[in-house]
């Protein structure tokens, strides 16, 4: 049995998470096969929610997988293809089932992912959706009915450090530790004077919050180019860049692996933040070996 | 004011198909503003319309007409000798004004040949942005006059999303971040408190749809 994700949330351990993105389809094999490589090397696994707007095996599916197989299942929901009651139904299901941790997300845009056409529902927001996880909590759901039998969540939510401009970003952030978010996953990092700034500011406002730094594994200095110019919120320095460069042909995801693999001990070593949650996008065979170069 | 668009010339040709009498109809207000369905529009649509009909060897009669606002009755009643004369009516009106002439007129076909797209304003020259999602709940006294709900991509009341870049929306680079806006309006207006609250979630119950008002005169 894996340890409860609020226990090691209140441990001293520096805690890492990882993602798995459920598949196009029912063949389940790569998803399993991930699920079995990282869930006992990760304290928790969270299960990405239709990514990209990209339609999928669901979030919430994919989690009791997680659960059967021993893991430790951080189930994520977006705003975008829900309303309020669909939501609140899949929280109550979800506890049922075993599932204690949610990521309260916003969702990307509709028409970044492959059904640009459908409608977005955006009924609530990221924040209102942490509030309805506590409103779930204290036995009553969004419409003031009381329900028999309620639920318990540990709730987490996201953060942008690189956003620009920082501010509203940080003024929301503020708003979610209010609403009781009890982690943060952030946006990808690279630059950790930038990303010591922010903790700076995060631990000046209440020294509890967990930040878990998000870790994007690079494959090719272009991803690293494309990122800076099309994905909101990354940025990558260029002399991460550069070293990308230098990585010979078909060793890239080699050398990112071991600059994945420096930030991670750098913010361990540092004790920048409490701990990181890897995305390797696609590539999750390799985190194991992420881990490995971080010395953890 | 409604901001409509008109059809492609190949759509409304498709729509009118078979029709030999035809009656032209535009709108003097919100879509003569926003160059849709105004007089000029409805000569220009006309003759295009002819020109079509007279390469497929035909002599149709198509009539043109321009009221002052196409969704008052009153105002379309004064037509009903024109429609008669005809086989069906194309309306350059919004979706109102469509409505209207086929309320009033049930037995001839009333075609759109335009999109109504949204409530708006005008930029500069020929372009126009909406502004108003009419929701029936408004929130523009908490965001310094700029509305989240239709001018961010995901209409989101308690800031912005990760997406913004560089002040855009991720969603479309030539679009401000409304909360990138609503944040800077707010700042100089030393109201930053107002972003700083929690906003429930919206209460779509504020326009039971179809929406209908009743009111006295003041």
């Amino acid at each position: 049995m894996a340890r409860p994700f609020k226990e090691t949330l209140s441990s001293e351990k520096f805690i890492v998470t990882a993602e798995v993105g459920p598949p196009k389809g029912t063949a389940l094999e790569k998803t399993l096969h991930d699920i079995d490589l990282l869930k006992d090397k990760v304290d928790a696994l969270n299960v990405t929610d239709n990514q990209s707007s990209v339609m999928r095996f669901p979030s919430l599916g994919t989690c009791l997988l997680v659960k059967e197989r021993g893991g430790e299942p951080i189930l994520q929901m977006t705003c975008r293809d829900r309303n309020r009651m669909a939501l609140q139904s899949d929280l109550l299901f979800a506890y049922t089932r075993g599932i204690r941790n949610v990521l309260c997300l916003t969702g990307d845009f509709i028409t970044i992912g492959d059904h640009k056409e459908a409608k977005a529902v955006f009924d609530l927001d990221s924040l209102q959706l942490l509030h309805t996880v506590r409103t779930l909590e204290s036995g009553t759901d969004l419409g003031g009915n009381k329900l028999d039998g309620a639920v318990e969540f540990c709730a987490g939510a996201t953060v942008t450090p690189e956003a620009n401009p920082i501010e509203p970003q940080l003024i929301k952030f503020e708003k979610k530790v209010q609403a009781g978010a009890e982690f943060f996953q952030t946006q990808a990092i690279y630059d950790l004077h930038n990303f010591k700034r922010f903790m700076k500011h995060v631990r000046g406002l209440d020294k509890n919050i967990k930040v878990l730094a998000g870790i994007v594994l690079l494959a090719s200095a272009g991803m690293a180019r494309y990122m800076n110019q099309y994905t909101p919120g990354v940025f990558v320095p260029q002399a991460l860049i550069d070293e990308m460069a230098t990585a010979e042909k078909g060793k890239g995801v080699k050398k990112g692996i071991e600059i994945a693999g420096r930030l991670i001990w750098q913010l361990r070593e540092e004790a920048i933040c409490d701990g990181v949650h890897i995305m390797a996008i696609g590539r999750e065979e390799v985190v194991p070996d992420i881990l490995a170069a971080s010395g953890l | 004011m409604i901001i409509a668009q008109r059809k492609p010339l190949e759509d409304i040709e498709a729509m009118l198909t078979g029709y030999k009498k035809l009656l032209v109809l535009g709108c003097g207000t919100c879509v003569t503003i926003c160059w849709a369905g105004g007089e000029k529009e409805v000569a220009i649509l006309a003759s295009q319309l002819r020109l079509a009909s007279k390469k497929d060897g035909n002599e149709p009669l198509t009539l043109e007409a321009t009221v002052e606002r196409q969704c008052e009755k009153e105002l379309v009643e004064a037509l009903k000798g024109s429609v008669q004369q005809v086989d069906a009516v194309l309306s350059t009106a919004c979706g109102a004004g469509v409505q209207t002439v086929a309320e009033l007129f049930p037995d001839t076909p009333v075609y759109p040949a335009l999109n109504t797209m949204f409530v708006g304003m005008p930029d500069r020259e020929g372009v126009w942005l909406e502004n108003c999602r009419t929701c029936g709940d408004c929130f523009l006294d908490r965001t310094g006059g700029i509305c989240p709900i239709v001018r961010c991509a995901k209409g989101l009341l308690n800031g912005p999303c990760g997406g913004t870049n560089n002040g855009k929306c991720e969603v479309d680079p030539e679009k401000d971040c409304a909360w990138t806006l609503i944040y800077r309006r707010l700042d100089q207006q030393g109201r930053l408190d107002l972003m700083r609250k929690y906003y429930p979630p919206r209460n779509f119950q504020a326009v039971i749809r179809p929406g209908k008002i009743e009111a006295l005169p003041a």
